[in-house]
């Protein structure tokens, strides 16, 4: 059978009975097999996944995600189903409970496939952080699929799920969506539950989605947002309104010296398109860029460290000697920053330049709808090749920390191929709550390119 | 003695809130079946976040606002890092600047601040194995903290006494020692007579941890004074560490020194966002505070002459004081109700205060009351109820009970019901 490209085809396909989602789940469930060398998948939930298709076919209804099958990150916690974080520390964990991405997920109708593949404990930005293996890009296996979401990345790319979850604390959903080749959204901080969701950190994280079109994924944001009592940082909030004529602002820092050229080329290309379908461009300025990667490796390694203080294989897991080396290089470096004597010089100033980088997004903001920026300094880039390196592999999240950092939503969407045929892309940041103005521009774009 | 001991405490209260303090288990934990009001937040399994309890909140204002604190306007969590097998999360989620309530000040010693967190699970030592139970862990817990202001034990008990009667009257917590739902550390140092004359303090503290009941406190202090004392007077330094109570063999002993002092590496909790507390909440919890123990000492003693310690005693129980109350209304003689009560515990026999009070008037066997005495009383209640007569005269012969009781109330019960009921009879048919 020919797999239905989007959550509108499966559902259509799936009430009109043109095939059931015990196909489905049949012909996913081969693509993972087929696909096994781009170890995307750390389980595969054959059994969960056949029980909720049976329960579709018997009693069909027209629920959001009828039929959709979704690979989880392997960060999402699964009830009965094995949740690793790709770290040894947690390789033989069943949760006792799932998250509420998940749980929301089940109940419109999804139905989960299996947990995918990342850098462990959602460090790293390659996907070869993985305590278990990197994932593979599929357009070059030679080629890293981008991280920390890696697996859920190449799971849709590769069309081993039709939507996958991931996670987002410094980019690790709209980079590897970047490298893939599809469409990745990291929702506003406080859009989304993360209850349930192994925290990386806490003040960083967000819940998001990667799906073959900007409306999958909007489909499945609209699923999982809200608040549900376990995650007191989310606010239900009203969506932003966007200008009368849209426009979008295009930041000087963000094209800098070490942007590859073809990937400038191609979100030049991207501004043109929208230009042409009627949205105004915008030169803004963001001054304080050049100071995020500092601010996030400090804030960002702090609260790391503390969240992994649960990990210490007295209640459930194993002990801590199973941490990998970039688990470990975190935890020292949040430590040191947070203790007594530096805390003042290193978090609390971090917070400092935090906060001025939040002022840099409410002043563009005030100017335009969105922000076209790139996603990363360039296309996948080859297998082992910045991993030797922590701090090269530190400046690939140039482009996507500041959104963390602010707190906004970011929709990576790709827009083409390099001369070596890996995709390319950009991606739309926005104003907090202002995801439905990233999914009007990103179905502008995707109408008008 | 030529020093000078400078103690100050920190109290921690465990609240009686419905549920913990972060998630919707129990927090009533003494005596249950080990881990099981546990849920994946209080047991800090991957991926749980915190909910702050509005309970806990609102009742540590309260404690802060009976103790004269200021309320915080703007208060937040922090994470306190620290490995213990007891605590699930690795980190204790408490507070550090802005705590909920700052200042205040009881019996002339004045309060630092109080703040909220929660407690951590128990260990538990048995056949070799040391075993958790999480049943405890995220209850919420109160810690007031106090200017070393104190200078003997005597007044530390008197203080804790009070806080521990302050948080019943509010209803916060029974704040119980021996069953952990009120503990106590104590900071002890000497100062030299030359650092007394000055007001400076001695440039170092020893904690005294565990101690658990108001029996080992006052050992436990006077174990530890005597030893500093020691120690100073033999020209030697006493070493700024934590310290222990054998109740055994009923000295302290070394748990911590200096060089092992924790880095705690507090950072604002990320999970929970800042508390902000408006006029409006805070004057709201204002009203809601009860009249407060030496407040009722106060009025005790101005509303019923009664000598100080048998207002002490009453005030001590809420339950007992507001009974008295209640037999005050129904009978005058305030000083024997409250010996009765105090010395004879008659209140224990009689659930009901009125059943106290006619107990009360056949003990003391007091004389009935003369006939003049009754006769003016027979003579208003006939007047007062003239249905009841007209009732009687057409027959109606239940209702004389109902009068005997009139004038029995008017004559607090000292009438004979038989010189009564006669002197009743002769009137109606007479008048």
């Amino acid at each position: 059978m020919n797999l239905p490209l989007t959550i509108k085809e499966t559902k259509a396909g799936l009430l009109n009975k043109k095939f059931s989602a015990v196909e489905l789940v049949d012909e996913y469930l081969k693509n993972i097999e087929a696909n096994k060398d781009l170890n995307a998948f750390l389980t595969v939930s054959h059994e969960e996944a056949y029980k909720k298709a049976k329960e579709i076919d018997n009693n069909l209804q027209d629920t959001p995600l009828l039929g959709v099958t979704v690979a989880h990150k392997d960060l999402y916690l699964t009830k009965g189903i094995r949740t690793t974080a790709a770290s040894k520390v947690l390789e033989s964990y069943i949760p006792q409970y799932s998250a509420t991405v998940v749980d929301r997920i089940e109940k419109a109708g999804g139905i989960t496939l299996g947990k995918t593949n990342c850098d462990a404990w959602a460090h790293g930005g390659s996907g070869e952080n993985s305590d278990f293996g990197p994932t593979k890009n599929p357009w070059n296996k030679t080629h890293v699929p981008g991280g920390s979401s890696s697996g859920s990345a190449v799971a849709v790319a590769a069309g081993l799920s039709l939507v996958a979850t991931g996670t987002d604390t410094g980019g690790s959903i709209r980079q590897p969506a970047n490298f893939c080749g599809v469409v990745g959204l990291k929702p506003t901080y406080g859009a989304v539950s993360r209850y349930g969701v192994i925290a990386m950190a806490s003040s960083l994280d967000t819940m998001g989605s990667f799906g073959r079109t900007v409306e999958d994924v909007e489909t499945v944001f609209n699923v999982i947002k809200g608040s549900d009592g376990y995650d007191s940082t989310v606010v239900d909030s009203a969506f932003r309104i966007p200008h009368s004529k849209l426009k979008i602002g295009i930041p000087k820092e963000y094209f800098t010296d070490g942007l590859d050229k073809e990937v400038e080329k191609s979100i030049m290309e991207a501004s043109k398109v929208f230009e042409k379908a009627g949205v105004e461009l915008v030169p803004v300025s963001l001054p304080n860029t050049k100071h995020a990667v500092s601010v996030y490796y400090i804030i960002q390694p702090a609260e790391v460290s503390s969240n992994l203080e649960r990990y210490d294989g007295i209640r459930f897991g194993n002990s801590r000697e199973d941490f990998g080396a970039e688990a470990k290089r975190r935890i020292m470096l949040g430590t040191y920053v947070l203790s007594v004597g530096y805390y003042d010089a290193y978090y609390l100033k971090a917070q400092k330049v935090r906060s001025k980088l939040i002022q840099d997004f409410d002043l563009a903001f005030e100017k335009v709808d969105a922000i076209l920026a790139p996603v990363a300094p360039t296309a996948a880039f080859e297998l082992g090749e910045k991993n030797s390196d922590p701090l090269k592999m530190y400046l690939e999240d140039i482009f996507t920390v500041s959104a963390n950092l602010a707190g906004i939503p970011g929709l990576a969407i790709p827009s083409g191929f390099n001369k070596q045929g890996l995709p390319l892309g950009f991606q739309l940041l926005g104003p907090r709550f202002g995801e439905n103005i990233l999914f009007e521009l990103g179905k502008i774009y995707e109408k008008s390119k | 003695m030529k020093y000078t001991p400078i103690i100050g405490l920190e109290v921690h209260i465990e609240l009686n809130t419905k549920t913990k303090m972060f998630c919707s288990c129990p927090a009533d934990h003494f005596g249950k079946l080990p881990n099981t009001q546990t849920c994946p937040v209080c047991l800090g399994l991957p991926g749980a976040l915190p909910f702050a309890n509005k309970e806990a909140i609102d009742k540590t204002i309260k404690f802060g606002l009976a103790l004269g604190c200021e309320i915080s306007r703007n208060s937040r969590f922090y994470r306190k890092n620290y490995f213990y097998p007891d605590l699930p999360k690795g980190f204790q989620t408490s507070q550090l600047d802005s705590p909920l309530c700052v200042g205040g000040e009881l019996q002339a010693k004045k309060i630092n601040h109080i703040h909220l967190e929660e407690d951590a699970g128990k260990l538990v030592h048995q056949n070799g194995a040391s075993l958790v139970d999480f049943n405890r862990s995220s209850v919420p817990l109160m810690e007031l903290v106090t200017e070393p202001d104190f200078h003997d034990v005597e007044s530390i008990l008197v203080f804790l006494k009070e806080i521990q009667l302050i948080a019943r009257y509010l209803n916060i917590s029974n704040a119980d020692m021996e069953k952990g739902s009120m503990r106590l550390e104590a900071n002890v140092s000497l100062a030299t007579s030359e650092q007394s004359t000055v007001n400076s303090l001695p440039d170092y503290k020893v904690e005294l941890k565990n101690i658990n009941s108001f029996r080992f406190l006052e050992k436990a202090i006077n174990a530890e004074i005597k030893r500093q004392e020691e120690i100073l007077s033999n020209g030697e330094k006493v070493e700024q560490e934590t310290r222990g109570y054998d109740e055994v063999k009923q000295t302290t002993y070394s748990q911590r020194s200096k060089a092992d002092a924790h880095d705690y590496r507090y950072f604002p909790e990320p999970d929970l966002p800042p508390i902000s507390l408006s006029e409006l909440t805070i004057n709201n919890l204002q009203f809601t505070i009860p009249e407060l123990p030496q407040q009722k000492r106060e009025r005790f003693e101005q509303e019923y002459k009664l000598p100080k310690d048998y207002i002490d005693i009453l005030v001590l129980d809420l339950d007992r004081a507001n009974y008295f109350e209640e037999a005050a209304k129904l009978n005058n003689n305030y000083k024997l109700l409250a010996d009765l009560m105090i010395n004879k515990k008659l209140d224990l026999e009689f659930p009901q205060a009125a059943g106290f009070v006619r107990k009360l008037v056949e003990l003391t066997k007091v004389e009935y009351a003369n006939n003049d005495e009754v006769e003016s009383v027979v003579n208003l209640v006939i007047m007062d109820n003239e249905k009841a007569v007209s009732d009687y005269k057409n027959g109606n012969g239940n209702v004389v009970g109902f009068l005997i009781g009139m004038v029995q109330k008017r004559l607090q019960g000292k009438g004979n019901v038989e010189v009564v009921r006669s002197k009743l009879l002769e009137k109606i048919q007479n008048g």
